[in-house]
C-alpha cells in the first residue's frame, strides 16, 4: 500500500490534498512527526492533536475518523451511541464484498461507515451522526441508510434537533441499487423531520461527494462546512475525463461552495463546537427572552 | 438474455424515448418550460396532458433521436436546472390536484464545471426530499437508462415500473467496472455482479411491475401503460393524502437488508 502511494502520481492538483492522512490515525502511536501535505511543516502529531489535528501553520483540516471527532465536539461523557451493532448483508451477492467489509472494520475499528446517538453539544441536546472515512471512504450502503433514517426518526419523535459530520465518497457500488434506494430513504426522513419543525445542521468535512451530497448532506437548514474540503456530486477525476479539460484550482471546495450560494458558512474545527452550540441556542424551543 | 444485453437493449438506437411515451400515451399535451431560476434544460421534458380525460403533469427525461437533437438535450443528461424544472411541475401538479407521471431515461445526472457550479447535488436531494411528500399520486417509469441519482431524482413514486429492456443501477456497468478491475471493458461482467435488470430488481422488491415489450413495435406497450396508469393514478387519487404519502415513504423506508 506504502509503496504504491509512493508511486501512484496524483491524477489532478484537487486529488494531491491529504494524501498523508493515515499518519494521524491514533493507532500509529509510533509516528511522533507529520508532514503537512499542504504547507509541508514538520509537524509534531501530540501539538497536532491538540490543535484539533489543524496544521498551526497553515490551517489546513486533517481528516479525522468518527471517535475522534465525537470527542472534539461534545461535552465529555454525554455521547450515547445507538444502532452500534447494526451490520451489513450482501445483499446482491457483490464479490469480494464481505472481505472488503471485514478490511473496513479492522481499518476503522467500526462496524459500519457512520456513528450515531446522542449527545450535549455545550449542555444542547442532540441527535448525532457522524460519517467516517476509514470505512469505505464513508460509502453509503443499506446500514449507512438505515442508521441515518433512524437518527431523523428518532429525533422526529422526541422533537430533539439533529447534527451531522458527513465524510463520504458516495452510494455504495457493492450493494447496487440498494444503496441508491438509501439517498431516497434518508430524504424521506430528513423531509418528515424538517415538517416538523427540526432543526437540521450538517458539516460538511473532506470529501462529500456523490449520492451523500446528492442526498442528506445537502438538505439540512443549515450547512457548514470545513475548510477547503471537497464537496460535489461528480468527482473530479470524472469530471476532467468528461470534459477532458483541467479544473481550476479551487474548484467544489468549500471557499467555492459558499461563493456559489450552497452552503451556510466555512468554520475552522477549533470553533466549530461552539458555532454550533450558538446556533443550537438560537433554535431553542419555547424559550425566548 | 445477459444482462449486458439488456444493457445495450436499454441503449439501443431506435428505442422510444421520453417524447414518443408522451405523444402516445396522453392526449392533448402542452409543453411548459423553464425552472424560473437560471434556464430550460431541454435534457428534461414537462408539461400536462390527458390521460383518458384526466388531467396530469408530465415529466420526462428525454435522449433525443437524431444526433442534432440529441446534442441539444444533452444526451438526456440534466443540469440541475433540469431537475428543478421538473420540481416545479410536480409542485404545481400539487397545487391543482394532477397526479404525475414520471419517465426515465438518463445514463446518469450530467456531470461537469456548470452541473456543479450550478448545485447538481442540492437539485437532485430537493427532488428526492419534496417528491417524498407530495400530495398527490406519482408513478415514474424507467423506459431506457436509469442511471444512479439522476435517474432517482425522478423516481420517487408510489409505484416504480421498468420496461422489459431497461435498467437501473447505482453506477453504470463500465463505472463498476473501471473501479472494480481498473478496465472499463469488463462492462459484461460488470453488468451481471451490478443486478441491474428488470428481473433483478423486481426480486429485489425495488419496482412493483415489469412492462413486457414486443420486439420493435411499442404500440401495444403505449396501451398497456395508458391502462395500467390509469389504473393506478385513480386509485391512489382515492387515497386519502396522508395516507398516500405515508405508503410511499414506507415503500423507501423498507430497503435494504441488515443484521441486527
Amino acid at each position: 500500500m506504502l509503496t504504491k502511494e509512493l508511486f501512484r502520481r496524483p491524477k489532478n492538483e484537487l486529488e494531491n490534498y491529504n494524501k498523508h492522512f493515515k499518519a494521524v490515525l491514533p493507532d500509529v502511536p509510533n509516528e511522533l512527526c507529520v508532514l503537512c501535505p499542504v504547507c509541508k511543516q514538520t509537524l509534531f502529531t501530540g501539538s497536532l492533536q491538540e490543535n484539533a489535528n489543524v496544521c498551526p501553520k497553515c490551517g489546513h483540516h486533517f481528516r479525522i475518523n468518527a471517535r475522534q471527532r465525537i470527542d472534539m465536539m461534545t461535552d465529555e461523557g454525554t455521547f450515547v451511541e445507538f444502532y452500534g451493532n447494526i451490520l451489513s448483508k450482501n445483499p446482491i451477492q457483490f464479490p469480494n464484498y464481505d472481505e472488503k467489509l471485514k478490511q473496513a472494520q479492522l481499518a476503522s475499528a467500526e462496524k459500519e461507515a457512520v456513528v450515531c446517538g446522542t449527545a450535549k453539544i455545550s449542555g444542547f441536546d442532540c441527535a448525532l451522526f457522524v460519517m467516517d472515512p476509514y470505512f469505505m471512504m464513508g460509502s453509503m450502503g443499506t446500514v449507512v441508510g438505515e442508521k441515518i433514517t433512524r437518527i431523523f426518526e428518532y429525533a422526529t419523535e422526541h422533537s430533539m434537533p439533529v447534527v451531522g459530520f458527513t465524510v463520504s465518497g458516495g452510494a455504495r457500488m457493492q450493494e447496487g441499487i440498494l444503496s441508491l434506494m438509501q439517498m431516497a430513504k434518508t430524504s424521506g426522513a430528513v423531509k418528515l423531520h424538517s415538517d416538523a419543525y427540526n432543526l437540521y445542521l450538517a458539516v460538511l468535512t473532506d470529501p462529500t461527494t456523490g449520492g451523500v451530497t446528492a442526498s442528506f448532506a445537502m438538505e439540512a437548514d443549515i450547512i457548514l462546512a470545513e475548510p477547503n474540503a471537497l464537496i460535489g456530486f461528480a468527482g473530479p477525476r470524472v469530471i476532467e475525463q468528461t470534459m477532458r479539460q483541467k479544473l481550476p484550482a479551487g474548484f467544489q471546495r468549500s471557499e467555492f461552495l459558499l461563493e456559489k450560494g450552497f452552503i451556510d458558512a466555512i468554520v475552522n474545527r477549533k470553533i466549530q463546537k461552539a458555532t454550533i452550540a450558538r446556533i443550537l441556542s438560537l433554535h431553542t424551543k419555547g424559550e425566548s427572552e | 438474455m445477459s444482462a449486458f444485453d439488456k444493457v445495450c437493449a436499454a441503449r439501443a438506437k431506435g428505442r422510444p424515448t421520453g417524447m414518443d411515451f408522451i405523444n402516445n400515451i396522453f392526449q392533448d399535451f402542452v409543453e411548459l418550460h423553464g425552472d424560473r431560476r437560471f434556464g430550460d434544460d431541454k435534457a428534461v421534458v414537462t408539461g400536462i396532458a390527458r390521460l383518458n380525460g384526466m388531467p396530469v403533469t408530465v415529466v420526462a427525461l428525454e435522449k433525443g433521436h437524431d444526433t442534432k437533437e440529441k446534442v441539444a438535450r444533452n444526451f438526456g443528461s440534466a443540469h440541475p436546472e433540469g431537475y428543478r424544472k421538473a420540481l416545479r411541475q410536480m409542485q404545481l401538479a400539487e397545487k391543482f390536484g394532477r397526479p404525475v407521471v414520471c419517465f426515465v431515461d438518463t445514463s446518469g445526472a450530467y456531470c461537469g464545471i456548470a452541473a456543479e457550479e450550478r448545485g447538481q447535488g442540492q437539485a437532485i436531494a430537493e427532488n428526492l426530499m419534496q417528491m417524498m411528500t407530495l400530495e398527490v399520486p406519482v408513478v415514474s417509469i424507467l423506459i431506457g437508462e436509469g442511471g444512479s441519482g439522476g435517474a432517482l431524482a425522478l423516481a420517487v413514486a408510489d409505484e416504480v415500473w421498468m420496461l422489459e429492456n431497461s435498467v437501473y443501477s447505482v453506477i453504470s456497468p463500465e463505472g463498476c467496472a473501471s473501479i472494480l478491475w481498473k478496465d472499463s471493458k469488463k462492462i459484461k461482467e460488470a453488468s451481471e455482479c451490478l443486478k441491474l435488470t428488470a428481473d433483478d430488481l423486481l426480486q429485489l422488491g425495488v419496482i412493483e411491475t415489469i412492462i413486457r415489450e414486443s420486439g420493435k413495435d411499442f404500440s401495444k406497450t403505449y396501451q398497456k401503460l395508458n391502462q395500467r396508469l390509469w389504473a393506478t393514478l385513480t386509485k391512489n387519487r382515492q387515497l386519502p393524502t396522508k395516507e398516500l404519502v405515508t405508503k410511499r415513504y414506507n415503500r423507501f423506508r423498507k430497503f435494504g437488508e441488515i443484521f441486527e
